[in-house]
């Protein structure tokens, strides 16, 4: 499958990731090479075969609504890279 | 004399009977750690002070009467550095996680220690365990103990060579598609990766979650069993925990396998597989059939296709579950930004490695609108028919048996360049993650530049006592 400029630039925003001019090149390569070998799969037929995501028959669980967390703010802001106040601090978002 | 060398079970009981204490045994491990692992890299973290108080609580404990019939109880154990240690950095090898300290703990880990475990330190890996090599990490590259100009295997690499080097009488690995057996197939160690719910992935940072499965490894079956005894069982805190207890899989160590009924897929013997490898696996399947087995090869049904399926759906959940790492809550954050997206952006082209990139953008595309039915839909399929071939495997046979790996470990750096080469080192394990079944990886020789070879033994669900047993006996033919 030929990869196109447009079509890296595009995964790459969907992933947020910035590639360099030579990443690029190399990510052109690879992912043309890798989605070629997964559409092997298509040499299988599959018609009327069921998408399955799990593979043991799921149930929903369902549990009484009972707080159990504790107040624990300071240990998950712990590995904040930036906080204020006991909160997260983020970059401005609106001007 | 050398206790590192020793079996876990084997320290486990010495420290019982008060030839040994847990001071000494965590001491002798550290020491053989701090003087050999500059060759190796088999740990990111070593814990020497936390298991050293930790050592003199286990012999408090001990001598109080704790434990009385926990066989692991004071021996230490190594954990891959995916597992969350509550205030031990938790890396998965990444730069975009290397300053992580985790205010929880993983629930294996709370087992580990309810059970008298002391953790000696956290293991390298393929950076967040996407890798069949321990090269890929943030942390530098693991190497093979039995051989320092090889891969070591991965992602679960600094934890078989920690087992294979006597720098761990057990660990804690990953599988997501073979990180845990294929590893120890590369460095003559045992490896187990257990039926999918079995073991909490609560604490495991997720790469793909519907495949992902922690395990043992260590340096014999019985090691193995003591373990996965110890990390299993229902965890509420795992939403896919199955509800299920009383294991017991050390009771699944007897030397019998009188009329159990064994398959090799054709398909596992053929094109792509190393000669020697070949041999070995079918000299190992006849000391089975000597000892009462039937042995006979079948068709496996869409087996050929489990690379490609397993690749499009552990890269659309990769890139859904790292999504979370985005520099505001935790971890590695750019320096240079303008605005909310730039932080985004750039804290995450700067943090990722290349393979972790290329992952996630495989599993945008196979995502995006357009291509979903083609390649994320389609795998779904191809793991619904590879899931019955097995299923109709189960009907005839008690267990599958094949290579765990295609070849010995290929020398350093010679994957890296080809990620589609590194992909197919995966080809005999990742069906077993797609369909959640246990499987084993024994060693069964080694090729004629001495690397070693492992025979993986797939099971049905929750059959787990089938393949323990099975390896055990094959163990003792080598004994």
């Amino acid at each position: 499958m030929e990869i196109t400029d447009s079509t890296i630039d595009y995964v790459a925003a969907l992933a947020k990731l910035e590639l360099s001019s030579e990443e690029k090149e190399k990510a052109k390569k690879d992912l043309g090479s890798i989605l070629d070998y997964m559409a092997t799969m298509n040499e299988l037929d599959t018609d009327g075969i069921e998408p399955m995501s799990h593979v043991f028959p799921i149930r929903n669980v369902f549990r009484e609504d009972v707080v159990t967390n504790q107040n624990n703010r300071e240990a998950l802001l712990q590995n904040a890279p930036e906080k204020k106040d006991g909160c997260f601090k983020v970059p401005k978002t609106v001007e | 004399m050398d206790i590192t060398t020793l079996s876990a079970l084997k320290v486990g009981k010495k420290i019982k009977q008060k030839e040994l204490s847990v001071t000494e045994a965590v001491k002798a491990q550290l020491d053989k750690i701090k003087s050999q692992d500059a060759s190796y890299n088999c740990y990111i973290s070593l814990l020497e002070e936390e298991a050293l108080s930790q050592a003199i609580e286990v012999q408090k404990r001990l001598e109080a009467g704790e434990w009385k019939e926990s066989p692991l109880a004071g021996v230490p154990v190594a954990v891959k550095d995916n597992i969350c240690t509550k205030g031990v950095k938790t890396t998965c090898a990444s730069k975009i996680l290397h300053n992580f300290v985790p205010p929880y703990e993983a629930t294996v880990i709370e087992r580990l220690k309810a059970a008298g475990a002391v953790i000696i330190g956290k293991t390298n890996m393929d950076e967040f365990a996407m890798g069949s090599t321990t090269e890929t990490s943030f942390f530098g590259v693991t190497k093979n103990p039995r051989n320092t100009a090889h891969v070591p295997g991965g992602s679960s690499g600094g934890s078989a060579a920690a087992v294979a080097a006597d720098e761990a009488f057990y660990a804690l690995g990953s599988d997501t598609g073979g990180s845990i057996r294929q590893p120890s197939a590369f460095c003559g160690v045992t490896g187990i990766k257990p039926t999918y719910g079995t073991v909490s992935r609560y604490g495991l940072v997720a790469y793909a979650s519907s495949l992902d499965q922690i395990g043992p490894i260590g340096k014999d079956v019985a090691d193995c069993a003591a373990a996965l005894d110890i990390i299993s069982g229902y965890d509420r805190k795992d939403s896919t925990s199955v509800k299920k207890d009383n294991y017991d899989y050390s009771k699944a160590l007897v030397d019998d396998v009188k009329g159990m009924r064994i398959g090799i897929p054709r398909g596992y013997l053929g094109k792509g597989l190393d000669d020697e490898v070949r041999v070995s696996i079918l000299a190992a399947a006849k000391e089975l059939e000597k000892k009462g087995a039937t042995v006979e090869e079948f068709d496996l049904e869409a087996i050929d296709y489990a690379i490609p399926a397993y690749y499009v759906i552990a890269s659309a959940e990769a890139s859904s579950n790292l999504s979370r790492y985005d520099g505001i809550k935790y971890g590695f954050r750019t320096e240079a930004f303008e605005g909310l997206q730039e932080v985004y952006k750039q804290t995450r082209s700067e943090g990722f490695g290349m393979e972790v990139k290329r992952r996630m953008m495989i599993g945008a595309f196979v995502l995006s609108s357009g291509y979903y039915d083609a390649y994320y839909n389609k795998a779904l399929k191809v793991k619904a028919l590879i899931k019955q071939g097995f299923d109709k495997a189960f009907e005839k046979y008690d267990i599958i048996l094949g290579p765990t790996a295609p070849s010995t470990a290929p020398k350093l750096s010679e994957s890296l360049s080809d990620p589609l080469k590194m992909y197919l080192d995966d080809i005999y394990t990742v069906s077993v993650n797609l369909t959640g079944l246990p499987a084993i990886s024994v060693p069964c020789g080694n090729d004629s530049a001495g690397l070693p070879i492992g025979m993986q033994l797939i099971g049905r669900h929750f059959g787990e006592k089938d393949i323990i047993r099975a390896a055990y006996s094959f163990e003792r033919t080598k004994a």
